[in-house]
């Protein structure tokens, strides 16, 4: 379970880091890059192969990022004097010719056999008691920063809930909660029976189950239709509820990764994961710092219409090459942490799927919110790493095409999102329909 | 009073305009939309731009302002040739344009929309938000000081932290106004500030023209509004059909044949 819990946060916190790169450029910047992945790659190779050739790991991790960052500038110099899709089409094609080179340059890259046992972070560490109660102790201070700030939402998200009914709205919404987690549990635990005692042929099976889940969702969106009737404010406390509810798995989280870093028994892991946080947390603060400055509202200025930016004296072309830059410099910084996670490096980690994941990731916290990306990163991640262990044993279905079911799924989520939460879980509604 | 239909090139005025330009064409495949119009706006005037939907005002005015180039002529600011520039750095040097639809940021603040159009922010500089977070921190306080009392001016102040998106037509041409205001400009080009917009809002913006204008800031208006063009400009200048038809002062432009003829149409 520790392993689990400790693997599940280091894949969060890459693609948060991942994500907030995407989110920057399209989020904030309105620039399309269709091909994220390939910053992704450079970040990773260049890392992996400097650290080879016995350049130290920070440096590595800083010449691989800076390199993906001047591929970036590269693709701007290249597509941004043209019109706006060059740049989505472009991208595509970059990734898939990245990857195609670092199949082929086998003497560089390996080829499909890949990159194997290279140099890891902190993992010849044998830290002394003060060292790990140092590491546990900042791990704590980026979760203790993170539950201020989430404390302080909460606060704020209440005042639009009547004092009186606070208790009433919160508990009916746990109610709710509970309710519909209980129904889906129930969903599950009766197709694995049917699925082992294997008196239903698969499809029918798959059809039942299938017909069971469709089921449960209409009932629980007319039952939050109803509700959201007789509360005035039932969107609210359900935000409110589903923030509580996911600051108790936090604390889980922090519980398990917390002992995995002060007993680093898994050195390559408990230090990764030490690092991923912290690198996560630095980088969401310096991006939140960014946004916030007149440098950031530049950028949403051109995301909002260039044209007014340029009339107002600003250089558009250069800041857009910055977010770009910025974008892939994060890509490339995602890059080292994965494939130190992932311990070996294939070019096939880098298919295109991995650039759809992290659109997933952004459109589902909201764009522009690097609140929302988090958060999309770790619904993300807490999705896949579900389903992976417990779908097997309820979908009747080979694991080849139970992972393709699983991407279909993600797709079907989107597409619920698209038509109940079009601005993502963050978003706000009312920018959808602003100036129009 | 001056008439080209004899004479196709207008002699240089004595004192040296804000902004001149001469010989200005431009095509779009087969349509001549400027066809080597001139113009001159004296410092510290209101100039007026006029002519009849399709002459070219709105393309000239892109030239003036660098947002398109031009197939031929010349445009002079402040002393300087400015035809080779880029839009942004025609901004920077003290010309705003504003746009026919008016156009607001519309997810951001309309406080924002006025904090943007300041000029040399250190905090626009990428390492500025690091190295010199104080001095960013202080000319932010000193921008909003100046944006709300120009919103304050405009009527907008109670909308100041709503989304510009959420703001009415005549509202979006009052914000952008004051947007251009913030710059703090030389020249601004206004294109149809009156479009849309109800007739005592009308005469609110003239007033913040007349007003602006006499603490030093000059003003080029295309306008199909005549009365705002009567009321407002020292001098018209006359376009149709790409090319400059007269130029004198309103009372002047009223009179003339031609001008009449091009707004009726032969
Ligand atoms: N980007 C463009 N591409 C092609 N043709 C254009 C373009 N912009 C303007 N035109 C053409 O140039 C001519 C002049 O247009 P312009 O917008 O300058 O007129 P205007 O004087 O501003 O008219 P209005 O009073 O209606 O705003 C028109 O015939 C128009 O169709
Ligand atoms: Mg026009």
């Amino acid at each position: 379970m520790e392993g689990f819990i400790v693997s599940l946060v280091i894949f969060t916190a890459i693609f948060t880091i991942f994500g907030l790169g995407l989110n920057l450029q399209w989020g904030f910047t309105g620039l399309i890059n269709f091909g994220h992945v390939a910053f992704m790659t450079v970040g990773a190779y260049g890392t992996v192969l400097l650290s080879m050739a016995g350049v130290p790991l920070g440096l590595a991790m800083l010449a691989g990022a800076i390199a993906a960052s001047l591929l970036g500038l590269g693709i701007g110099l290249a597509t941004l004097r043209l019109r706006e899709d060059y740049l989505a089409i472009v991208t595509i094609g970059l990734a898939e010719v990245i990857r195609l080179v670092a199949v082929n340059e086998e003497w560089l890259t390996r080829g499909t056999f890949g990159l194997q046992s290279f140099p890891l972070p902190l993992a010849m560490l044998n830290p002394n008691p003060i060292v790990r109660v140092a590491m546990v102790g900042t791990l704590a201070a980026v979760v203790g920063l993170a539950y201020w700030r989430l404390w302080g939402w909460m606060r704020h998200t209440a005042r639009a809930i009547p004092r009186s009914d606070l208790v009433t709205h919160s508990l009916t919404a746990l109610g709710y909660l509970l309710a519909l987690g209980l129904l889906l549990l129930g969903i599950g635990a009766g197709a694995r029976t049917l699925r082992q005692a294997a008196i239903w042929p698969n499809g029918v099976l798959g059809m039942v189950l299938l017909s069971a889940l469709l089921g449960a969702l209409w009932l629980g969106k007319g039952l939050s239709d109803r509700l959201s009737r007789r509360f005035r404010a039932w969107s609210t406390s359900l935000g409110l509820v589903m923030a509580a509810l996911l600051a108790v798995l936090g604390v889980y989280a922090f519980g398990y990764a917390a002992s995995a870093v002060y007993r680093y028994s898994n050195p390559s892991k408990s230090g990764l994961l030490w690092l991923s946080v912290l690198l996560t947390a630095l980088i969401f603060w310096g991006l939140e710092t960014l946004v916030r400055s007149p440098w950031g509202r530049v950028l949403k200025a051109i995301r909002e219409d260039e044209a007014v930016a340029k009339a107002l004296g600003k250089n558009v072309f250069i800041y857009k090459l910055q977010a770009l830059m910025m974008g892939g410099f994060l890509a490339g910084i995602a890059g080292s942490l994965y494939a130190w996670q992932l311990t070996t490096v294939y070019p096939d980690n880098f298919r295109s799927l991995v650039t759809f994941n992290a659109w997933t990731i952004v459109v589902l916290g909201g764009a522009g919110s690097n609140v929302g990306t988090l958060l999309g990163a770790t619904v993300f991640w807490a999705y896949d790493t579900i389903t992976r262990f417990v779908l097997r044993d309820i979908v009747p279905l080979d694991d080849a095409r139970l992972g393709a079911f699983r991407i279909m799924v993600i797709g079907l989520i989107l597409i619920v999102l698209m038509m109940w939460r079009p601005q993502g879980i963050l978003g706000n509604k009312d920018e959808l329909t602003l100036g129009r | 009073m001056h008439s080209y239909s004899d004479e196709p090139i207008p002699h240089p005025p004595i004192a040296v305009p804000l902004l001149r330009a001469q010989h200005l064409s431009k095509r779009f495949g087969g349509v001549h939309a400027v066809n080597r119009a001139a113009i001159s706006v004296p410092q510290g005037s209101i100039t007026g731009l006029i002519g009849p939907n399709g002459a070219g005002k709105t393309t000239l005015f892109q030239l003036l302002s660098c947002f398109l180039q031009p197939d031929e002529g010349e445009v002079w600011f402040d002393g300087h040739p400015i035809h080779t520039l880029q839009p942004h750095q025609v901004a920077t040097r003290g010309l705003v344009r504003t746009f026919q639809v008016a156009r607001a940021l519309s997810r951001l603040s309309v406080l924002d929309n006025m904090l943007l159009a300041a000029q040399r922010q250190t905090g626009e500089q990428f390492w500025n938000v690091w190295l010199r977070s104080h001095q960013v921190a202080q000319e932010e306080r000193q921008q909003r000081e100046r944006a709300w009392e120009l919103l304050e001016r405009v009527g907008l102040a109670a909308k100041a932290q709503d989304y510009a998106g959420s703001l009415s037509g005549g509202q979006r041409k009052l914000l952008e106004l004051a947007r251009s205001l913030m710059v703090n400009p030389k020249l601004i080009l206004l294109d149809e500030p009156a479009a849309g917009v109800n007739p005592t809002l009308i005469n609110q913006i003239c007033d913040h023209i007349l007003t602006w204008n006499r603490q030093g800031i000059t003003f080029l208006i295309i306008e199909h509004n005549m009365d705002v063009i009567m009321s407002l400009c020292d001098r018209v200048w006359v376009m149709a059909e790409g090319r400059n038809l007269a130029d004198g002062t309103p009372a002047e432009i009223q009179q003339n044949d031609q001008v009449l003829a091009a707004y009726l149409g032969q």
